[in-house]
């Protein structure tokens, strides 16, 4: 037997803009075209820090030269941190986001 | 200036270079390296210890070649419209805690490169042949990029098709002498990945 709620409680109004953390939705990280990085390079990068075969990263970088923009990791915001850290080293334009899209 | 780099057997990676060469490469390299900059250090009568804690900054830089080099790590910059509070809050803890050792890096190659153009320039009189280990290959290359980076932004650089004037420049156009030097930084690191391609 259970009880029905008498009264269902609602939050305050404080604690209703209080961001809730997703902890199932994963983080990304998203590289950005630039004018100024060569396609080559941004293959290197792509190769040498995630260690992608060669036939993923250069689609991964066609995604960037053409779309403007791919997804290059996703984790824990922790670990996209470091991943933007570490393309930020190399020069390349990168951000991290909640993979919400 | 034709200078491309080779592959060396058992590693690494060789190009010559003349002493006009070897002096515009390390007379941009010595600006970059001024321009990145130690960041925030503190005082010299501050505790030596006290530079390992000390935080970086949190608004970006406002150089925009500086902007390019340790860019913002949260929000949309297609829609920087959208950027709320949250996320500026968020990449400016970010910024406090990595942009200093971002900059320590990106100096250290630097003046790692500008070392080697020393040796090689005290070795003979009109240049010679630059031999990088696979280590200082990786060191050059990420300098080559940061030097191109901030080239390219100050040239404002644009997408492929949008370079068509900046190539065509007259001689007589104060741009074009950095314009060759930033083509010629592109052949350079494009022959440098060549060889260090896995």
């Amino acid at each position: 037997m259970s009880v029905a709620p008498s009264e269902i409680t609602r939050p305050e109004a404080a604690e209703e803009t209080f961001a809730v953390p997703e902890p199932d939705v994963p983080w990304v990280t998203i590289v950005h075209n630039d004018p100024v990085n060569l396609m080559s390079y941004v293959t290197y990068v792509f190769q040498s820090y995630f260690g992608y075969s060669k036939e993923i990263a250069q689609k991964l970088m066609m995604d960037v030269h053409h779309k403007g923009r791919a997804v290059v990791s996703s984790g824990t915001r922790e670990a996209m941190e470091r991943d933007v850290q570490a393309m930020h080293e190399y020069g390349l334009w990168a951000t991290l986001q909640q993979d919400r899209d | 200036m034709a200078g491309h780099f080779e592959p060396l057997e058992g590693g690494g990676a060789a190009v010559a270079l003349d002493e006009v060469e070897i002096s515009i490469l390390r007379s941009l390299t010595q600006q970059l390296a001024e321009l990145i900059g130690p960041g925030e250090e503190p005082a010299e009568d501050d505790d030596p210890l006290a530079s390992l804690f000390t935080e970086g900054p949190s608004e970006p830089p406002s150089d925009p070649a500086l902007q390019r080099l340790f860019p913002d790590a949260y929000g949309d910059p297609e829609k920087p419209d959208k950027d709320d509070e949250e996320l500026r809050g968020y990449s400016a803890e970010f910024r406090r805690f990595t942009e200093n050792d971002l900059r320590g890096r990106k100096r250290t190659d630097a003046l790692h490169v500008i070392r080697s153009l020393d040796v090689l320039a005290a070795e003979g009189e009109g240049g010679g042949v630059l031999k990088l280990t696979a280590d200082e290959s990786r060191q050059w290359l990420g300098t080559l990029n940061d030097l191109r980076l901030t080239i390219g932004t100050r040239l404002e650089v644009g997408d492929e098709d949008e370079n068509g004037e900046l190539y065509r420049l007259p001689d007589s156009d104060p741009r074009k002498p950095m314009v060759m030097a930033y083509l010629w930084l592109g052949a350079l690191q494009e022959t440098l990945v060549e060889t260090l391609m896995p």
